[in-house]
């Protein structure tokens, strides 16, 4: 049963740092600010893996939703 | 801003209901789940947050008003700190209706929960006054970018 967990653990982690360097590498503005809401939603469940509910609540609202609308706004705001 | 596509506002039409109603769940189970105020606040606010993007920032003023929002941030925040002075005879932020027999005052089980909502005396009250002043301020920052960003993007123009 551990090994499982940890197989989740890594490849989360994989797909974390995956996710961040997509963010770097996108030419484009809106694909980032999409991989790095990917990236912050997936520390959400690496949060939950490692048994902080509370923690992983409070980053998937405020890291995956509204940084993402901010984001947005100021995009737009650009154009 | 201009609202976005018509499966947009379809989508979030069927879905940001259940996400208030998610967050409101949240902060009302504060005292016994995983969660409290502050969490469900955030979520309540990240469905302001989905209305904002998908119907634009010009046609949701009809159903999203900063004045009446920074209204509940205020009423939330005098709620949190009269229930900390209302325990004062003995100290601050003093637990004064648990185990009391009324208003959330059964006396809490030691061990596992079994879920009865009428414990935790002062708790969940406070967990309603943040949950109403963390929705309600997330809004407001929401509704104040939004409306910066058009200001920004008419003035670049003119």
């Amino acid at each position: 049963m551990s090994s499982f967990v940890e197989i989740i653990h890594i490849s989360t982690l994989i797909m974390i740092i995956i996710a961040s360097f997509l963010a770097v590498v996108f030419k484009k503005l809106l694909p980032s600010v999409i991989a790095l809401t990917v990236a912050s939603l997936l520390l959400s469940l690496e949060f939950y893996i490692l048994h902080a509910p509370d923690v992983a609540i409070a980053e998937a609202g405020i890291g995956a939703g509204l940084t993402m609308a901010i984001f947005i706004f100021a995009i737009r705001g650009t154009r | 801003m201009k609202e976005m596509s018509r499966i947009v506002k379809t989508v979030t039409n069927f879905v940001y209901g259940f996400i208030i109603i998610f967050g409101f769940y949240i902060i009302a189970h504060g005292h016994l789940t995983p969660g409290g105020g502050f969490q469900g606040g955030a979520v309540v606010g990240s469905a302001f947050a989905l209305l904002l993007v998908s119907y634009g920032s010009l046609n949701s003023q009809k159903f999203l008003k900063k004045d009446i929002l920074s209204l509940f941030e205020g009423f939330g925040l005098i709620l949190f700190i009269v229930l900390g002075f209302s325990g004062l005879g003995i100290t601050f932020f003093y637990n004064f209706l648990a185990n009391s027999g009324g208003w959330f005052g059964n006396a809490a089980v030691i061990g596992v929960n079994p879920g009865n909502m009428n414990t935790g005396g002062v708790i969940p009250l406070m967990n309603i006054a943040v949950g109403l002043e963390v929705l309600s301020a997330f809004g407001v920052i929401v509704l104040t970018m939004a409306s910066a960003a058009e200001f920004t993007k008419k003035k670049e123009k003119s």
